[in-house]
């Protein structure tokens, strides 16, 4: 075990990851920040993103009307504070991107264009085709390039968050490659590893989103907040679960039932006249009534409907969603030129995060975190479509110029505890390669993505909630019996998978915890046998904090400033 | 849904243990949707936990799963088992050292790609007060389809001149650097002309066009390559062109 000092370590190197890092670095040229990431950072998450990033683009808009979008979109749990902090500075980072190269879809006149997207009243996404998160990753992983202060460790996998006398002092990592174990020290922590879909078995997220960040933190000691609130997106390709982004409604697609009615029209699910252009999680909620009703068409892989894009025209799919064309063609062999597209709820996004302030800013001293890994929250409890790339963005550059100040505050002081913690992880990786055991880590994950969809599902109601939540806690016991078969320190991805599945059984437990204890319908947390939302009980962040006996639920305040809460009706 | 039983030979190399790599077979179940890649998470998860392989998006756009199938490079995401008859054979890609198993060394890999400087190069910088850059649509035509490589160097396991001469900048970093010289908003023609010039640039490519073959997202290196070429050309010329000649 060796030391690697810098002065930030970052600990994810997408879309937050990397403009933290070039924020961090812009801030004070003279600061060194260590980029460790499991992957190559252009492999990151982000690259899957589609439709597109949202900033106040036209006259005809303003940041008030983004706001009240992004509120109304959050069933009123964001904080107003941060809502009108990112609003503000989302156009101003979309053309910073714009500098540095990304190559956003154009009007004639050579604007960037916006396009229409879920609940959000006016035109404001900014898209490049529709791979947004692609070229915006790319722009910015080539762009950090240039800084020779960002030095990247790639296919480092972070085990802890080390602490010094009650501050973030570094990461553990080892060097997935050599096996190696690593104190990569700094004097601020910034975590931007993404989000958690994978805990969950139907889901867009790459396999690389099993909630690190999130479990690091909550093992440190930080509260995750609001972590009940996941989003299902409307339009996932049943089996794989890839994504059609939302940009085919906000194109002028529909989703049609098997009458041949678009649901969203011919019923009351709330969406109003904004139709295909609902919210998520209404248009989710909506489908699976669909279903419940009937009226949904049968497939292997369960119950879907129509995503009807033959009326845009093959000129304008080929220009505005080619890659949706492409996957579809590829993964269920259907040209939506000719056909539509089958499509399901899947699990998309994690409201929730590890509890930060609005410059990224955690409880812990010197930890910060941005991203879909942070709850900051501007969410709430149901995320606008492409409000998240804007987000990485904003609160990127948030905790990244806040960690280059708290570094700069701060001086390096002792370095004994950290090491010692170092040396510690170390000898846990080395006891944890074919390491004996009784249980197997695919069939623990096997039962967590069935407990989590049986009881944090679309629906949810009381009985199956506490069923999932034991048995999530179950399985955390089995964990503790789970055996390896593979002893090399080269490359050893089952090491990974194993530690992996530790970070999601955390992040699981958490979610099943404050969902069982949230006894309201908010947003995307939808129960049964609490319809309504109370405000009088529940208009309040959840928060769950690690403790040796099991985690502990309490809850904070929202942050209020200019609007009043309403009735989200559309 | 139907299954099949399919015979996988893949390649394993464990530096720990084996000398040289070794084919070792398996044989699975696999559902008829399946690509490649699902039957190696399968093999990893139920049948061997010691096969490495790199993998995350499983949607053809992060790169990161690219290997040989019977010998082609592909992005095993995207490859389906149904399209393959026989024993389906995997392997690393080609012209990369292997780290183990089906995980290879890429380092040479990103390091090309940052040597030919993949951002925008301005003699002064506009502030982000002052708006975006006016780019009309021809203008982002002329180097959009450059800008759709994921980094997943399949080409690189495909171009004959990189077994020969792996100090060869190669076709993904060469289609990138010529993606921001056509890009209007950049004016880093000449100092991207440095690498590109160089013994290891533009001119030790056979065109052999094998890169833009493979290549899973229709970036035609190939074709950026010979455009450089004749960029090149016009630099020595003084001509310094900022657009292309297609």
């Amino acid at each position: 075990m060796d030391a690697i000092r810098h002065d930030i370590v970052l600990v994810g190197g997408g879309g937050a990851g990397l403009r933290a890092a070039i924020a961090a670095v812009e801030a004070n040229p003279s600061l060194s920040v260590a980029c460790v990431s499991k992957l190559y950072p252009m492999r990151s998450h982000t690259v899957s993103a589609e439709g597109g990033a949202a900033g106040v683009a036209r006259d005809d808009d303003n940041l008030d009307l983004h706001a009240y979008d992004t509120l109304k979109g959050s069933d009123f749990l964001a904080d107003q504070d941060a809502v009108e902090i990112f609003v503000e500075a989302a156009p101003k980072e979309l053309i910073q991107l714009e500098h540095w190269g990304c190559p956003w879809s154009r009007e004639k006149d050579g604007r960037v264009a916006v396009r229409a997207f879920g609940g959000m009243s006016t035109k404001r996404t900014w898209y490049a085709t529709d791979k947004t998160g692609f070229h915006m990753l790319h722009a910015l992983f080539q762009t950090s390039l240039k800084y020779e202060r960002i030095v990247r460790y790639d296919e480092y996998f972070a085990t802890k968050i080390l602490v010094e006398n009650g501050r973030a002092a570094g990461v553990a990592a080892f060097d997935i490659r050599t096996g190696k174990m690593h104190a990569v020290l700094g004097r601020a922590v910034i975590l931007c590893t993404g989000g958690a879909g994978r805990i969950f078995p139907f889901t867009t997220n790459a396999a690389v989103k099993t909630g690190d960040g999130m479990a690091l933190a909550y093992r440190a000691g930080v509260g995750l907040k609001d972590m009940e609130f996941v989003q299902y997106h409307p339009t996932g390709l049943p089996g794989t679960g890839i994504l059609m982004t939302e940009a085919s409604r906000g194109e002028g697609g529909y989703l049609k039932n098997n009458k041949g009615e678009r649901f969203l029209v011919e019923y009351d699910y709330g969406v109003g006249n904004k139709a295909e252009l609902g919210p998520r999680d209404m248009v989710s909620r909506a489908e699976m009534r669909e279903f419940q009703a009937g009226r949904g068409f049968k497939g292997p892989y369960g119950d879907y409907v129509h995503l009807e894009l033959m009326h845009l025209g093959e000129e304008k799919i080929d220009k505005r969603l080619p890659f949706v064309r492409e996957l579809a063609k590829n993964y269920v062999g259907v040209d939506p030129v000719w056909a539509p597209i089958p499509v399901r709820p899947v699990v998309h996004y994690m409201m929730g995060g590890v509890d930060t302030d609005a410059r990224g800013a955690t409880e812990l001293p010197g930890l910060f975190a941005a991203g879909e890994c942070a709850c900051v929250s501007i969410n709430g409890a149901n995320r606008l479509g492409s409000n998240s790339l804007t987000e990485c963005l904003v609160f990127g550059a948030r905790s990244g110029r806040a960690a280059a100040e708290f570094a700069m505050g701060s001086s390096a002081g002792s370095e004994t505890g950290a090491l010692e913690q170092a040396r510690g992880e170390d000898a846990r990786l080395a006891k944890l390669r074919g390491k004996h055991g009784g249980e197997k880590i695919a069939q623990i994950r096997r039962e967590l993505n069935h407990a989590t969809e049986s009881g944090c599902g679309v629906f949810r109601e009381e009985d199956s909630m506490r069923a999932a939540l034991e048995t999530i806690t179950q399985l955390k016991g089995r964990y503790a019996d789970v055996g390896l078969s593979d002893k090399s320190a080269i490359f050893n991805t089952e090491v990974v998978q194993a530690l992996e599945l530790g970070h999601m059984l955390d992040v699981a437990e958490a979610v099943a915890l404050s969902a069982l204890q949230r006894r309201e319908s908010r947003g995307a947390h939808t129960r049964t046998d609490f319809p309504t939302r109370d405000d009088g009980q529940f208009w309040k962040h959840s928060l769950v904090k690690f403790a040796p006996d099991g985690p502990r639920l309490s809850y904070k305040p929202v942050t209020k400033t200019r609007w009043e809460l309403e009735e989200r009706k559309y | 849904m139907e299954l099949r039983k399919v015979k996988f030979e893949v390649l394993r190399f464990r530096p720990e243990q084996d000398d040289e790599p070794v084919f070792q077979t398996y044989e699975i179940e696999c559902m008829e949707d399946w690509v490649v890649l699902d039957a190696l998470n399968a093999i990893k998860d139920d049948v061997d936990p010691t096969l490495s392989h790199r993998w995350s998006c499983r949607m053809g756009v992060c790169g990161s799963c690219g290997m040989l199938v019977n010998g082609r490079p592909v992005l095993t995401c995207a490859a389906f088992v149904r399209n393959y008859s026989g024993t389906i054979r995997v392997e690393p890609l080609s012209n990369f050292p292997i780290v183990r198993d089906l995980v290879v060394e890429l380092d040479s890999f990103v390091a090309k790609i940052k040597s030919v400087k993949p951002w925008i190069i301005r003699k002064i910088e506009k502030d982000v007060a002052e708006g975006e850059y006016r780019q009309s649509p021809e203008q982002l035509d002329e180097f959009k389809q450059f800008s759709m490589c994921i980094n997943c160097a399949l080409c690189y396991a495909a171009c004959p001149v990189l077994a020969n001469e792996p100090d060869f900048v190669g076709p993904a970093a060469i289609a990138l650097a010529h993606r921001y010289n056509l890009d209007s908003r950049d004016e880093g023609n000449a100092e991207r002309f440095e690498v590109l010039d160089s013994h290891d640039g533009v001119y030790a490519c056979s065109y052999a066009n094998e890169c833009s073959q493979v290549c899973p997202k229709h970036v035609d290196p190939g074709g950026a390559i010979q455009q450089a070429k004749l960029n090149d050309f016009l630099q020595w010329a003084h001509l310094l062109p900022k657009r292309s000649f297609t």
